[in-house]
């Protein structure tokens, strides 16, 4: 009996400590929610209290409205755009090429396997300032084809991720279709897309969230504030100098971090599994 | 049987120089490895990734490599300027390029080791508990999933502001305020711990590696009279350090790159304590338009990265251990 009832205390001692770290990890998050519904005058006044005296729901439509008379219609309408075909692009490519590491044998495979593996490593920020002057000499700055096109080449985590889930499927499946008359194409048209869907959707979450959280390309193409997705618009609106309503500043930061979470809660078994069994970045 | 023959009948006709080998039948059969080589294919699905590789990475950096020996400004033609640029940084000539240099590897030296070790713990934590691990797993991812993106900057610029909630919640409890990003000596820790906030992918991939190690040896060692405290030192971490090298590597080239966060809550200030390496380099390129010594700086980036990685590998033959050997 005692030994039962010392299991016991542990158990709810770890549950106990558990649940008060994982609210001091949330407290930034819950703080910034509670403010986003507070009146702008209470927001600093009373900042230690996470919810509002007075739940003020107004400071959305508030926020909604947006800068200089653009609403954040336009700036959620043009991420959606740019979210839309960049992964659209980065999942199409990557499949592709991730078919023809995995199932064709050609010469200097493992080199360019190696390159590829190279550039998963290699940062954005290190091609950016010669990428920057080419594009600009192609006249494409100001335009989205900076951020979409350059996904219709490729992601090297999505083509490792894809890959590696090719290689689960048994080859005894191709070269039965192909005794049924299948080509290369269309064994990977058939045969491969649909039994990879998992993993393609996996990189599309991944796409979708990485996009979305996308500041810095955004930040040095685009010009136009119609042009704007909500990260750069939300820079803009969150200006320190220029804030008077800080509600509708929590309220529309408090949005623009909706979207990531809800595609998290229903997906994260993909993500969960995409980063156990890839060992890689999140 | 019979196409064993041709195989060896063939062998044998292409290599009339060469002696005949006491055991032919032990040849590689070239016929079949030929029959399964399709260049053509196989070139046609990788060509995006070639396509873009040379236009978009092998090119650029090249072309960077270029620009660094240059003063192009943007406008008009890259003016050869020799080795202007690298003389610039390391002849003292540009105090900013050292403290940025320092800033970096003060908030990567402090955040990335602090991030795997809260990583790893976590982890630990979790892998004990049975009931609602996978609550506590994804409510302890959230901050990873949201925390790289210009929202959370922005409300961590707010939670560490002279009126935020830390400020708040400081003289609630009776304690002395500080101006948290106004402080030099301050400014770069509210970096850090944002860095560390974000620990939920490095723990997921732990708790993976947890997971793999194989019960039984936790048993074994416990009738052996092991106290946890040794089995920790002796299995779980051994056990682990494959995991962690390839942490360690990720991380600490995502530290180095680190932007947003000095960007939105600091911008560089005060007094530069918070000018990290990238956000100077894209002042440098962006707000000054300096292409030519931007360039020279991504490039020595490049180098100490590269560096780092290398190093992070070789040391690992002392301490990342390999269940095979």
């Amino acid at each position: 009996m005692n030994t039962k009832q010392k299991k016991l205390t542990k158990k709810v001692v770890q549950h106990v400590l558990l649940s008060l770290f994982t609210l001091i990890m949330l407290y930034p998050l819950l703080w910034m929610v509670g403010s986003s519904f507070k009146e702008s005058s209470e927001v600093f006044v009373k900042a230690y209290q996470l919810f509002p005296d007075e739940w003020k729901f107004s400071n959305y439509s508030e926020g909604w409205r947006g800068f200089a008379g653009i609403s954040f219609s336009t700036f959620y309408k043009n991420t959606f755009i740019i979210v839309i075909l960049a992964t659209v692009g980065s999942i199409l490519s990557s499949t592709v090429i991730a078919y023809g590491f995995a199932r064709i044998n050609f010469r200097f495979k493992k080199m360019w396997f190696a390159i590829m593996m190279g550039t998963m490593m290699l940062p954005f920020e290190m091609t950016m300032i010669p990428q920057y002057v080419m594009f600009n000499y192609f006249g494409w700055v100001d335009t989205y084809l900076p951020l979409v096109l350059p996904t219709f080449f490729g992601v090297p985590f999505f083509i490792f991720l894809i890959l590696q889930f090719m290689r689960t499927i048994p080859k005894e499946l191709d070269q039965a279709a192909r005794i049924d008359g299948c080509n290369t194409v269309s064994i990977f048209t058939r045969i491969i897309v649909p039994l990879v869907v998992p993993a393609m959707m996996t990189s599309a979450i991944f796409s979708f969230y990485w996009r979305w959280d996308d500041f810095m390309a955004p930040l040095l193409y685009l010009q136009t504030p119609t042009k704007y997705p909500v990260s750069l618009a939300l820079k803009l609106f969150s200006d320190p100098e220029a804030v008077t309503n800080w509600g509708a500043m929590f309220a529309m930061t408090t949005l623009s971090l909706l979207p990531i979470m809800i595609i998290f809660f229903i997906f994260q078994r993909y993500i969960v599994d995409g980063i156990s069994t890839s060992g890689l970045k999140g | 049987m019979g196409q064993e023959t041709t195989n060896l009948e063939t062998n044998i006709q292409n290599e009339k120089q060469v002696p005949i080998s006491p055991k032919p039948n032990k040849r590689p059969k070239r016929k079949r490895v030929g029959a399964d080589i399709d260049n053509r294919m196989g070139y046609l699905f990788i060509s995006p990734f070639i396509i873009g590789t040379v236009i978009l990475t092998l090119f650029p950096i090249l072309y960077s490599l270029y620009l660094s020996f240059t003063d192009f400004n943007l406008i008009g033609t890259p003016e050869w300027a020799g080795l202007d640029n690298y003389k610039k940084m390391f002849t003292g000539g540009d105090m900013l390029f050292e403290k940025s240099l320092g800033v970096t590897f003060f908030y990567a030296g402090i955040g990335v080791p602090a991030r795997l070790v809260f990583a790893l713990l976590v982890a630990m934590a979790l892998n004990k508990v049975i009931e609602a691990a996978g609550v506590y797993r994804t409510l302890l991812y959230l901050p990873s999933i949201v925390g790289g993106s210009i929202g959370v900057s922005i409300m961590w610029r707010q939670l560490f502001g002279t009126d935020g909630a830390l400020n708040s919640l400081l003289t609630m409890m009776g304690l002395p305020t500080h101006s948290w990003l106004g402080d030099p000596d301050t400014a770069i820790w509210t970096l850090i711990v944002l860095y560390g906030w974000q620990f939920g992918s490095s723990m997921l991939i732990f708790l993976a590696g947890l997971r793999n190690i194989p019960k039984t040896f936790y048993e074994a060692s416990s009738v052996d009279g092991a106290r946890p405290i040794q089995q920790f030192f002796k299995i779980t971490l051994p056990m682990l350090t494959p995991v962690i090298l390839f942490n360690t590597v990720m991380q600490t080239i995502q530290g180095f790159m680190a932007f947003t966060p000095s960007f939105i809550i600091t911008n560089g200030g005060p007094m530069n304590s918070t000018l990290l390496y990238i956000l100077y380099m894209y002042q440098n390129a962006f707000e000054y338009f300096k292409m030519g010594y931007g360039s020279a700086l991504a490039w020595f980036m490049l180098l100490i990265i590269a560096l780092f990685t290398a190093l992070i590998f070789k040391s690992s033959e002392y301490w990342v251990h390999y269940e095979d050997n």
